[in-house]
């Protein structure tokens, strides 16, 4: 602590307060020490502009350090806040602790330090060299003294707060930095080269680091796993629990190989550690590099995008996001992906990205790049630069990840090209025009090789596909059309039904629990889409504007023996 | 077209039997209904669905047999379903429905073993 002082000459010393503001002053810069109640707040004297004096002489005057505490309710301050210039110390307030100090320190003069109004310090003085008191002369020295000090004491005061403040900041930046090249690990520094294939991602956190990630694993049985994910919120949370479920799903990722394992285990994992209202969407899709055979599972994210002959549709399959509800089920969806098909993954930074007029890019606009796309790392740019011109003035609001993985156009021919319309109609929307739509694909199919049991499921197909045009899609109004089209193609038939409803949101429902059903927790109803995707070998949907269209695919196998079974009584 | 049923109950093996006709679909709601309750009337320890003169079971149709089978199993009686074709045997499997419904190829079996 500070000796007591020996003021044996007239030493003009700065006691200056430490922290800027005033007792009574909001918003102050410090933590901990800094609320009002109670709150000591210190006051160090120390020679002007506060440097060490190693070398000051051996003369008289001599200056030292003193500090003083000053609490917020000591009288003394409302004293030297009133005061005009000089003030004896014997004037103050005996009852004040700091006027006890300063006696002790033989401290007899003080000045304030007002800057805008504001006490910023204290000149101390101690008894004058002469032992005479100070003069009148010496008074208005001082106070012209104190009235250019307080300014710069206030400016330094501020200064070496800024300075502070930009050290901190610089510290947590480097931290950011740090935490980015971190994060850069996780994500793939390349992506590999597979055969017949082409990957591209781009990945934009908002801030230094975020919540978006991407993945792609090479498996042991030779497929590949292509993995995206979006971690609620950005910013550095965001990046911690992405580095976690990045890691969970690189260990589930090669040893349980199905999408919809793998989304259920890192779910189990996460529902533990995960912050309450975080979760994370994921899409994890497993391809065959063979035969272009997609599998994969969602939990919220993002339905990819595929660019096929036809233009763009989404593949469909929901689940609920990882981290929020123990044992969530996810469904797994199978797709193909032919020759010269794009398929696009992608976080909601593009999709939710605002313009200056404050509209959303969208779906659509998403939908139209697919569409257009020729090559995956097109894609990927023709996504960037539209994204980049569309949001204007306006920042980047969230992470922002493409993966693109395109097939390579060689070997076969497109699909289109190989499909022969077999019968083309059109039924008014009305219940009940199912069962014509069955009579006539039933008719149309009789020459195309199904078998028996494939035969059933084509119609079972085809009249759920019917009922759902009529009363979700057309809503049940006579005057809309529903379109039939039959089709034979190169795997077997195809079977496309098209209503004017436009894309449907909740086409895909909960998958029916007959259990739940039983017990009255779901509605007997909603088995329509379940029916059909059992029945068919493939199903496709897609919307072009306000045409919504359900395409059902039953493969012929020109090999396939009949499957006659005899049945005995009970099941 | 439309549906119809018919109600026999056969007392000596305490089950009722509902001979289903046509389709079973939206518009044969409350003919299910109807039948159910007459069967029901009978107080029947099983009730047997005779689906052999069924032609056509639509998604709808499941969710009336999935009432039916609510009612049913909250009043302590059994469901046996008879006479179903390949593919709705194949529907009733692939919906679960026959984890609740013994299914017979035909009603006398599914009779026969309501008795035992």
């Amino acid at each position: 602590m500070v000796r007591p002082l020996e003021l044996d000459t007239p030493a003009v010393t700065a006691v200056k307060v430490e922290q800027v503001e005033a007792p009574d002053k909001k918003g102050s810069s410090k933590p901990a020490e800094q609320g009002k109640a109670g709150v000591r707040r210190r006051w160090r004297r120390s020679k002007r502009a506060a440097e060490p004096a190693p070398q000051a002489p051996a003369v008289a005057s001599e200056t030292r350090r003193l500090t003083l505490e000053i609490a917020p309710n000591d009288p003394v301050l409302a004293f030297l806040q009133g005061a005009t210039g000089a003030v004896d110390v014997s004037t103050l307030p005996e009852s004040s602790p700091a006027v006890a100090e300063m006696r002790a320190s033989s401290v007899e003069l003080v000045v304030p330090l007002v800057a805008s109004g504001e006490m910023v310090g204290l000149l101390a003085l101690g008894p004058r060299l002469s032992e005479r008191g100070y003069s009148h002369d010496d008074r208005r020295l001082l106070d012209t003294l104190a009235r250019y000090a307080a300014p710069a004491l206030r400016l330094g005061q501020l200064v070496r707060q800024q300075q502070a403040e930009a050290r901190s900041r610089e510290r947590i930046e480097q931290e950011l930095k740090v935490a980015q090249l971190i994060q850069q690990q996780f994500l793939p520094s390349s992506l590999p080269n597979l055969s017949g294939w082409q990957l591209s991602a781009f990945y934009l956190p908002a801030r230094t680091v975020g919540g978006d990630f991407y993945d792609v694993m090479e498996l042991p049985d030779g497929r590949v796993m292509v993995v995206t994910g979006d971690v609620t919120d950005k910013g550095v949370p965001a990046a911690l629990v992405m580095a976690s479920t990045h890691a969970l799903l690189r260990e589930a990722g090669p040893r349980l190989v199905s999408p919809a394992d793998v989304l259920a285990r890192v779910n189990e994992l996460l529902c533990n550690d995960i912050p309450a209202h975080m979760f994370v969407t994921c899409l994890v899709l497993v391809v065959d590099l063979e035969s272009g055979d997609v599998v994969f599972a969602n939990a919220g994210h993002n339905l990819p995008y595929l660019r096929g002959a036809d233009g763009a549709r989404e593949l469909r399959a929901t689940g609920m996001p990882l981290g929020l509800m123990p044992e969530s089920q996810y469904d797994e969806v199978q797709e193909q992906i032919r020759p010269g098909e794009v398929l696009l993954l992608y976080s909601d930074g593009l999709t939710e990205q605002h313009n200056d007029n404050g509209e959303m890019f969208g779906f659509g606009r998403t939908g139209e790049l697919v569409a257009a796309a020729k090559t995956g790392s097109g894609l990927v740019d023709s996504c960037v630069t539209e994204l980049d011109r569309f949001s204007g003035s306006q920042e980047q609001e969230d992470d922002v990840t493409l993966v693109t993985l395109e097939r390579s156009s060689a070997v076969r021919p497109s699909r289109v090209a190989t499909e022969e319309l077999l019968l083309n109609f059109s039924v008014p929307s009305e219940p009940g025009n199912e069962r014509q739509v069955l009579a006539r694909v039933a008719d149309a199919v009789a020459e195309c090789g199904l078998d028996e049991d494939a035969l059933e499921r084509i119609k079972t197909a085809s009249a759920e596909a019917t009922m759902n045009a009529i009363e979700h899609g057309n809503h049940n109004r006579p005057e809309l059309p529903v379109d039939v089209s039959v089709l034979r193609t190169s795997q077997g038939i195809a079977v496309e039904i098209s209503d004017l409803g436009g894309r449907r949101e909740d086409a895909v429902a909960d998958h029916p629990d007959l259990e739940l059903k039983l017990a009255g927790l779901q509605t007997p109803r909603g088995w329509g889409l379940f029916l059909i995707e059992n029945m068919v070998d493939e199903l496709e949907e897609h919307t072009h504007e306000e045409r919504h269209t359900v395409r059902l695919v039953m493969h012929v196998d020109p090999t396939a023996a009949d499957q006659a079974e005899t049945d005995g009584g009970v099941s | 077209m439309t549906s119809d049923y018919e109600v026999l109950a056969l007392n000596e093996s305490q089950s009722a039997v509902i001979v289903l006709t046509g389709q079973v679909d939206r518009d044969a709601a409350t003919n299910i209904a109807g039948a159910y309750d007459a069967a029901a009337a009978t107080s029947p320890t099983t009730v047997v669905l005779d689906f052999s003169r069924v032609d056509y079971i639509n998604s709808t149709g499941i969710a009336l047999i999935v009432s039916l089978l609510g009612r049913a199993r909250a009043e302590g009686r059994a469901v046996h379903a008879a006479g179903l074709t390949d593919h709705y045997r194949q529907i009733f499997d692939i919906t679960r429905l026959s984890d609740f419904i013994q299914v017979y190829s035909d009603v006398d079996a599914a009779v026969g073993s309501a008795t035992t």
